[in-house]
């Protein structure tokens, strides 16, 4: 439905009409040549469409550019009341969040279901608590360091920690974070339906409490936000006591001596630092053949000469848990291992605690997916490009979408609420394919490491099959005064590009402050800014942030001319 | 980092190092120090020309083949090679244009290793950055001249790349002589003596960690009766870096696991196990300590043996002590051992008899306390007694002092001695111990005080015997022999009228010594 107007991003007005798909591709290729030319082109279009399209359209399209709510309401009395809403998001993560802000600015009436509490996984279980543990891990790391601290020619007597009190800072930050989110829903006008919301049929949906009658209502899209739980494989029997998961762990009821974390992705990782930091002994059982099998393999190489090998960490790595048994009747917690390839008895671990990071699985279950064919793959709703669903035969489902964790397309919490704010563009009639290259992702260890784009295997993957080279380039926070002010001058970034183009490819950062910095890349590749234009952009010194700026400076491009010559741009 | 330089530049020509300036565009704020930026370009099927003609190499033989070590970035890195014969320097490559020298972070291959083409060998740490470092050639790492944590001027050789293992004996012949090894050579053992001296025995130094006599060697309650081994990563780690072998420690950590300490006491006491064990020091046994050859003005990093003590001994200011004298008086122990000394009785056995006897009455001061929230009131009777041995201390056990009778105690005394000689003491038989005996009389010092090592509940300083005058309460003066014992001991479980108990007991026993023989 979006496909004529997604042209007004690409078309000359002599230009045919394409399908969505294949324009969303063409914008993908290009967007970073065009999309600064997006309002202007934008507008000439609606303008332009006034004959065609309806009056509701129009005005959505104009909301645009004028306050939201004044057409917002002009827009409800204009319409007939044939859905009790525009849109309705079943779950209140961040990633529905994301979608009702961004619905509400576009003038959409519009609904939120959530059957535990406001916030999701991230803001209760997740991102943020884990935040401020980090936050205190971070400090204790400081204050053990005595060789640092010496350095910096302070002195620190005997830290220590209240373990309670470490607990409750995270706890109420969760709430915090928590009761900003459902005022700024309730103050936008968002109608917050309690009970767990099931699709009942095509644009229908009914919510309610186990127990209480359900309600339906129904609305003209609606987005799928349900995201995921922590993923158990079988075999493992939580107790939430001394075998448990980042749910648990997140609220600190114990410090163990000895920790086994069953996965060494970002979660294990981070609760690692926690607990070292804290005074725990660590165990990594990593089923690959290395940790931290997610990263750019020299940043993980750097990660564990950073992270692993100084610490009271040590691993197992090629092995699956088969069976973790909890701690009772003064035994301890046991974990049988088993070679991940040969799947012989490997190992048998006696530790005080496991905590279980082997990553996540989605939340659909009683969604009532079946009642409109959709077949879930690995519990996974499957979407196109669009985050529109799919059903069992692979035809788009009208005016229904999945966003976040449950569609598994990149389990963080920003992409699920970019993924929603692509939708809603979607649905007002604005095609928009969101980048996930683009999209940024963080591990908050001490030191921080973060990612945008392509790995370096990946990147010379799709060099080798496009048929074009590419470089690298290193710079390290060895060289960087701020961080030597700081005495942190452990780390590298590293950028993956195209020579020939200029293309930034995929950065990746570890050393101080990592997290924060690498917004700079996620930008230029979500903007589609070239290498040999970014390197004139001007850092202050002394920052962290000139580790980048050496880094592009340091970019080789090859070509002479304005590399987008080469490309398809849009006129 | 892993840069891959490509395999198809290998380097033709000798540049300057300098030209590795061009290659970084300094950005005008920064400053001297900041690094050029590491670039490189692997153009997919385009041999990167820039790389190879910036690679500088320094060739003793033009002909011969070029450099053994690549860094494995396209900046270009000094990797230069001396050629002997079939045997290749590596050296200190230069990774940045100030680096002048560089910090070994890691040894990722081992001497005897085979090295395959573009394997990483070593990561060294330079001003700006770690790197790893690849070898250009396949062959073995025969020998490494600069361990870890070792500092090498660029250009120096760091190690020796042999093409066959035939070679590795000529390569570390060759690495031994070799002019060019590094500023950092381990500080060399200073020849011992024939005629070895006796180092005093020092009550410094912390005897192990006590536990309970029945622990058996490696049994771990937890691992299947001792058929593996429990041990947490802290304490594999501290094991592999003080060379403590698991399967001697006795685990104390939750089920029998073993734990950080635990390694740490093994090492004090179990790497003590000498290499060339000189005279143990017995009771009336002292000779005079001559003194080792020694540089003055070295700075000596620790041995692994000294870091543990070193350890422990900071540990040890954890632990609440305070410490009670008594005066005894000897002259009919001195009686007994003239009688029974021919027997092959030890003032040492006597000693530990003694106090063994008297803490059969005072288990309070036989116990330790580990946790802090609670104490063990130890099931035997070990007494540790404090031997120095060459450049540290051993604590041999006499296990059930109580109960064994004091000819079969100073036997076993002698076969535990000769057993330290021998390197063949288990460590069962040095870190069992409850209760230290530490012995400075045979040297004259008549007081002393002793730090009482962590895990135990008291350490005893035992001071000479000396001939005294003494007034005698009903108003005579007269001539005694007495000696000064001082006990430390931790005051969270042993208060001072415990240890006050327990030295007036000791003294009834010392002074009426017959029950010592029964």
């Amino acid at each position: 439905m979006a496909a004529s107007i997604s042209l007004s991003l690409s078309l000359s007005p002599a230009s045919t009409p394409r399908s969505g798909p294949a324009a969303a591709r063409l914008g993908a290729a290009f967007r970073s040549s065009s999309l600064s030319f997006c309002g202007l082109r934008r507008e000439v279009l609606s303008l332009r469409s006034v004959g065609s399209a309806d009056s509701r359209r129009m005005i959505a399209d104009l909301a645009r550019h004028r306050a939201a709510k004044i057409v917002a309401a002009a827009e409800n009395n204009g319409k007939p009341a044939k859905f009790d809403y525009d849109l309705i998001i079943i779950g209140a993560g961040v990633g529905g969040h994301g979608a009702a802000l961004h619905a509400v600015e576009k003038g959409l009436k519009t609904a939120i279901i959530e059957g535990d509490i406001v916030g999701g996984t991230c803001v209760n279980r997740g991102c943020v608590p884990s935040k401020a543990l980090l936050a205190v891990s971070g400090r204790m790391r400081e204050f053990q360091d005595e060789h640092h601290l010496k350095a910096l020619g302070l002195q620190v007597a005997s830290p220590g920690y209240d373990r309670q009190s470490v607990a409750d800072h995270a706890n109420n930050l969760a709430s915090k974070i928590r009761s900003n989110l459902t005022n700024s829903l309730k103050s936008l006008g968002v109608d917050i339906l309690t009970g767990f919301g099931t699709i009942v049929g095509t644009q229908k949906v009914k919510y309610g409490k186990v127990g209480f009658p359900d309600t339906e209502v129904t609305a003209e899209n609606i987005i799928i936000a349900t995201g995921s739980v922590p993923f158990v494989p079988k075999g493992i029997e939580i107790d939430g006591k001394t075998v448990f998961t980042s749910d648990h762990a997140l609220k600190l009821e114990w410090v163990p001596d000895w920790i086994a974390i069953v996965g060494s992705g970002y979660i294990g990782l981070e609760f690692s630092d926690v607990y070292t930091a804290l005074g725990s002994e660590v165990t990594f059982v990593e089923a690959l053949d290395q940790l931290m099998p997610g990263f750019d393999p020299e940043i993980s190489k750097l990660a564990q000469r950073v992270l692993i090998n100084p610490r009271k960490i040590d691993y197992h790595t090629g092995v699956f848990a088969t069976k973790i048994t909890p701690a009772k009747d003064g035994k301890p917690v046991l974990i049988e291992l088993i070679d991940a390839k040969t799947k012989e008895p490997k190992d048998t671990l006696e530790v005080d605690a496991a905590m279980i990071a082997t990553g996540r699985a989605p939340f659909t279950k009683g969604l009532g997916l079946e009642n409109i064919n959709v077949a879930t793959v690995r519990g996974f709703v499957p979407v196109d490009e669009h985050m529109q669903v799919t059903d069992a035969d692979g035809n788009l489902v009208p005016h229904l979408f999945c966003i976040g964790d449950a569609n598994g397309k990149l389990m963080l919490a920003h992409a699920a609420s970019a993924q929603g704010i692509s939708v809603v563009e979607q649905i007002c009639g604005n095609d928009n394919v969101l980048n996930h290259l683009s999209i940024p992702a963080a591990c908050f260890t001490h030191p921080e490491i973060s990612m945008v784009g392509l790995t370096e295997p990946q990147a010379r993957e799709k060099a080798e099959n496009g048929g074009f080279p590419i470089s690298v380039a290193k710079t390290s926070f060895k060289a960087n005064t701020k961080a030597l002010a700081e005495n942190e001058g452990e780390g590298i970034a590293k950028l993956i590009y195209r020579p020939d183009t200029g293309e930034i490819l995929g950065v990746h950062i570890i050393g101080l402050h990592a997290a924060d910095l690498i917004h700079e890349a996620s930008n230029a590749i979500a903007l589609g800014t070239r290498l040999q234009d970014i390197k004139f952009a001007v850092h202050a010194h002394p920052t962290l942030s000139e580790v980048l700026d050496e880094l592009f400076k340091s970019a080789k491009v090859n070509s002479g001319v304005m590399s987008s010559v080469n490309e398809p741009v849009a006129v | 980092m892993s840069i891959n330089l490509g395999e198809f530049c290998p380097p033709r020509r000798l540049r300057h190092p300098f030209d590795t300036i061009t290659a970084g565009s300094l950005h005008f704020i920064a400053l001297p120090l900041s690094s050029p930026p590491i670039s490189s370009s692997h153009s997919l099927g385009h041999p990167s020309s820039m790389a190879a003609s910036l690679l500088h190499v320094r060739f003793t033989s033009p002909s011969l083949p070029s450099p053994v070590l690549r860094r494995s970035s396209c900046r270009p890195a000094a990797t230069p090679t001396r050629i002997y014969a079939k045997i290749r320097e590596i050296f200190m490559p230069a990774l940045s244009s100030t680096m002048t020298e560089g910090k070994i972070v890691s040894w990722v291959k081992s001497e005897g290793d085979r090295l395959a083409k573009g394997e990483s060998v070593v990561v060294v740490e330079s001003d700006k950055a770690d790197m790893d470092v690849e070898t250009f050639y396949d062959g073995f790492l025969a020998a490494i001249m600069v361990e870890e944590g070792g500092v090498a001027p660029v250009g120096s050789a760091i190690a020796l790349l042999a093409e066959s293992e035939d070679e590795i004996p000529l390569a570390k012949s060759q690495a031994s002589s070799s002019p060019s090894s590094p500023a950092i050579a381990p500080v060399a053992d200073s020849p011992a003596p024939s005629e070895a001296p006796t180092p005093p025995p020092s009550q410094t130094a912390p005897p192990p960690r006590a536990s309970s006599a029945s622990a058996s060697l490696s049994a771990h309650p937890a691992s299947e009766g001792g058929q593996r081994i429990v041990a947490t990563p802290f304490a594999k780690k501290l094991a592999k870096e003080l060379k403590v072998e698991l399967a001697a420690v006795t685990g104390t950590g939750p089920q029998g696991r073993i734990v950080a300490k635990d390694v740490e006491a093994a090492a004090a006491s179990g790497s003590t196990v000498p290499r060339e064990p000189k005279t143990v020091a017995e009771t009336g046994a002292a000779k005079v300590p001559t003194s080792p050859i020694i540089q003055l003005g070295t700075v000596v990093p620790f041995t692994t043996m000294q870091g543990a003590v070193s350890k422990n001994m900071v540990e040890s200011l954890s632990v609440p002590t305070f410490r009670v004298g008594y005066t005894i008086t000897t002259n009919a122990l001195d009686e007994l051992y003239k009688k029974i000394k021919s027997k092959g009785v030890t003032m040492t056995a006597l000693l530990a008899k003694a106090t063994s006897m008297a803490l059969i009455k005072h288990p309070v001061v036989n116990s330790s306390c580990r946790d802090g929230k609670s104490f063990t009131y130890n099931s035997s009777i070990n007494i540790a007694v404090a031997v120095a041995i060459d450049g540290g201390l051993i604590t041999p056990v006499l296990q059930d002092a109580d109960k064994v009778d004091i000819y079969s105690l100073s036997r076993k005394w002698k076969e535990l001695v000769d057993k330290a000689r021998a390197k063949q003491l288990q460590p069962h038989e040095y870190n069992t111990g409850t209760f230290t005996l530490s012995n400075l009389g045979m040297f004259g010092v008549d007081r002393f005080d002793a730090i009482l090592p962590p895990g135990t509940g008291a350490i005893m300083a035992v001071g000479a015997s000396q001939p005294t005058v003494v007034a005698s309460k009903d108003g005579r003066i007269g001539l005694k022999n007495q000696m000064q014992v001082n006990v430390t001991a931790d005051h969270r479980v042993i208060y001072g009228a415990d240890l006050a108990a327990f030295l007036q007991t000791l003294a009834q026993i010392i002074e009426n010594p017959k029950d010592l023989t029964m």
